[in-house]
């Protein structure tokens, strides 16, 4: 049987308990095979089970991507695995805190940038911004690189959230 | 019921509660609370190895000869980090261990202690699983859960870590239940709809081969029982890699013997032209398969593993069934014999006389020689002389476990122990003293070879003080032989560092230790000093000086496909491409 050579690009969702050393297990079982990670965050986020979703979103060939999920299934504190981009289109948001510092015209065309890219100001001197902005990866990409060239400092980024549209769980 | 207990108390009773009998280890400060509480019972027995590595190989040993899990019990720091080479090898060869390692007390952890090592965090990529229990209260729900894990699904080491204090402190007590777990539930039934295609593939096919492997043993005896009868029903022959030696008989007319690497001309070949392939329990690695690209071009592919991660990782197949092959197998024959299809006849007659040609090739043959003992004759003599006997062969790594791969012959599961995966030198002779522990009547040999022995020579004082007579049959040619064969191939015949110099008097080493030493240097002195070794009822260390440059064949080198195979040293010259070189 022949398989796609392809790289593609997924985000797979993965529910864990949150016990000491899940996320070791999880991120270890990625470099230890040689897997990519392009975007990982991890929160608890049913406190009473004591369960944490994991959003890792990897590349890799179709074959590999299966093994990525494969392997994640046998970790023992997983509940379940799942492969957003498969299940269907899903919700992807990231934050990103964006610090610029500059004066006269710069200043003025980061500040003019940020409201058409809808940033949000949450700091300011005379002298700086930090921009605080929420979208799709590639909308912050996008805004990171405009802000280059206008006294980019530093960024901060949360890496990918995603769940599924539509009123069922997964 | 709960009740109150120490922390050392509950590993005990949790232990017994699980039907251990035995346990491997060795004493150190972090664990003193457990030895106290070991020291005060007798229903648990306690092995005392000489390094923690022999430590978990005979846990292995036990297990693998028994079906049940194996236990270890070491100290924190050195005694966890010795152990780290066993639960790698127990990882890759899919072995049921629970390893309990003592720890630094809970407050000292993360302060570099003295004997303080990161051991959940060193043994979380070469365990199954790994647990620190900071909580007395966690203690037996974790040590049961420990041997669910180990035991369930496709086996495999798990290590529980134990601070000091918590072995000290006060706990509450339950026992095993069977409510199963809450997030581990391996698929044990495999897909009805898949496995009926299955059969339906199976019952067109014109020249199918079944290649089964280690998963066959680990599911236990039933398994082997259900392989041979699916084998007899359907007709088909069947191979088997280095770990699933056994479940089928070497003596059944439709074995084709080893696969892979060091596989037989009519296995390979049978692998290579077949039109249907169905692989259960086995995981297409690298020693199998040989050159990805070229492995059975023309095949349809049937997959059955309990580990969804095995299906398409090294080969792509056209039909996976996750499940235990039991469950596989038991369905798998039942819809057969409700079909009752009779296979193409003409068809197999055709298949089966192309095999006949292939064995007709003969390649295990070997020069023998009047003045010096063949290594391969030597193997076979061994299984003349014990064939008939209650037998477990256990091995090191190296050329002498190809020998007794090939020449050996198993007619059971489970009497075959060797590192498959990891291919740890030094496994064989502590896991032969935990398979005598199991088996205190029956022979227990260690097909070894001078180097690895060398490696866990000291676990002969254990089997000198529990009284376990194994017998290490040392195949000596005073190189490390399958480097030096590698060299001889690859390298231009510039033998680096693989010639051992100064090697002990493997008779008077015996000696020293207190066991017997038989040396045997001419083929006709072989038969009696064989004889004599199985007579002996203690541990014995079998000098049997052997041809030095002996290569092991046949041999796919790295590299080329299943019909490029070497049948002898002849055609070695041109024998591995570029490719092939950087592949081990």
């Amino acid at each position: 049987m022949q398989q796609s050579q392809d790289i593609e690009t997924h985000t797979i969702s993965v529910l864990v308990d949150n016990e000491p050393g899940v996320l070791a297990r999880v991120i270890g079982l990625f470099s230890g095979r040689g897997y990519n990670i392009d975007s990982l965050t991890v929160s608890e986020t049913e406190h009473q089970k004591h369960q944490s979703r994991i959003t890792v979103v990897t590349t890799g060939t179709p074959v590999v991507i299966e093994q990525i999920k494969n392997q994640l299934e046998r970790l023992v504190p997983v509940h379940r695995v799942m492969d957003l981009t498969v299940m269907g289109q899903p919700l992807e948001r990231e934050l990103a805190l964006i610090k610029v510092a500059g004066k006269g015209e710069k200043r003025v065309e980061a500040l003019r940038l940020a409201d058409a890219f809808r940033a949000q100001v949450i700091d300011a001197t005379v002298e700086h911004f930090v921009f605080e902005i929420t979208g799709r990866s590639k909308k912050v990409e996008q805004f990171v690189v405009l802000m280059e060239p206008l006294g980019l400092v530093e960024v901060a980024r949360t890496g990918v959230a995603s769940i599924m549209r539509g009123k069922n769980s997964t | 019921m709960a009740r109150e207990m120490t922390g050392a108390e509950i590993v005990i009773k949790a232990l017994v509660d699980q039907g251990v009998d035995v346990i491997f280890g060795y004493p150190g400060g972090a664990v003193l609370p457990i030895y106290d509480v070991l020291f005060k019972q007798n229903k648990l027995r306690h092995v005392l190895v000489r390094h923690e590595q022999g430590a978990v190989h005979a846990a292995e040993g036990y297990a693998r000869s028994t079906g049940k899990p194996g236990c270890v019990l070491v100290t924190s720091g050195p005694g966890a980090t010795n152990a780290v080479t066993g639960l790698t090898d127990a990882l890759m060869d899919s072995i049921p261990i629970v390893c309990l390692t003592g720890q630094v007390a809970t407050h000292l952890i993360g302060n570099d202690a003295f004997q303080e090592a990161d051991v959940v965090g060193i043994t979380r990529p070469c365990t199954k699983h790994n647990y620190l229990v900071k909580d007395v209260n966690r203690l037996a729900k974790v040590m049961h859960e420990a041997f669910f894990v180990a035991t369930n699904g496709r086996p495999g080491p798990v290590v529980v870590d134990i601070p000091k204090d918590v072995q000290f402190a006060a706990g509450k007590y339950a026992g095993p239940d069977n409510s199963g777990h809450k997030t581990y539930r391996p698929q044990k039934k495999g897909d009805q709809q898949a496995i009926r295609k299955a059969v339906d593939i199976i019952s067109k096919a014109k020249r199918p081969v079944l290649y089964t492997g280690g998963g066959v043993i680990n599911s236990g005896p039933v398994a082997s029982k259900l392989l041979r009868e699916f084998v007899k029903i359907t007709g088909i022959p069947i191979t088997s890699t280095l770990m699933g030696l056994g479940a089928y008989p070497a003596s059944g007319k439709q074995w084709l013997g080893m696969l892979g690497m060091h596989g037989t001309y009519e296995a390979n070949n049978a692998m290579h032209d077949c039109d249907v392939m169905i692989n259960i329990g086995a995981r297409f690695d690298d020693r199998i398969t040989g050159r990805i690209d070229a492995f059975s071009p023309g095949s349809t592919k049937i997959h059955v593993d309990i580990d969804a991660s095995s299906i398409n990782k090294n080969i792509m197949v056209d039909l996976p069934i996750i499940g235990d092959c039991a469950f596989v197998l038991e369905e798998m024959i039942r819809i057969w014999k409700a079909r009752s299809i009779p296979p193409d006849k003409k068809a197999r007659a055709k298949w089966y006389n192309q095999i006949d040609e292939w064995r007709a090739r003969d390649c295990l043959k070997f020069k023998s020689d009047k003045n010096v003992i063949m290594p391969q004759y030597a193997v076979q003599r061994l299984y003349e002389l014990t064939k008939g006997k209650d037998t477990y062969i256990s091995t090191e790594v190296g050329q002498h476990q190809m020998w007794a791969a090939q020449y050996y012959h198993f007619e059971e599961p489970n009497r075959w122990m060797t590192s498959g995966g990891l291919g740890t030198m030094g496994y064989g002779l502590p896991a032969a003293v935990g398979i005598q522990m199991a088996h205190p009547k029956s022979l227990v040999i260690d097909i070894a070879g001078e180097a690895s022995v060398l490696m866990n020579m000291q676990e002969l004082s254990t089997a000198i003080q529990y009284r376990l007579p194994i017998k290490v049959f040392i195949l000596n040619n005073q190189y490390m032989g399958m480097v030096r064969q590698w060299q001889e191939l690859l390298h231009g015949g510039r033998y680096s560092e693989s010639y051992t110099e100064a090697l002990p008097d493997f008779v008077k080493l015996a000696e020293a230790y207190g066991g017997v030493g038989i040396r045997a240097e001419k083929p006709d002195e072989l038969d009696d000093a064989i004889k004599e070794m199985i007579s002996v009822d203690k541990p014995v260390l079998f000098d049997c000086v052997v041809d030095r440059t002996a290569n092991c064949f046949p041999m796919i080198p790295s590299g080329a496909a299943h019909n490029e195979m070497l049948l002898g040293d002849e055609g070695v010259k041109d024998g591995v491409s570029e490719e092939g070189k950087i592949l081990v």
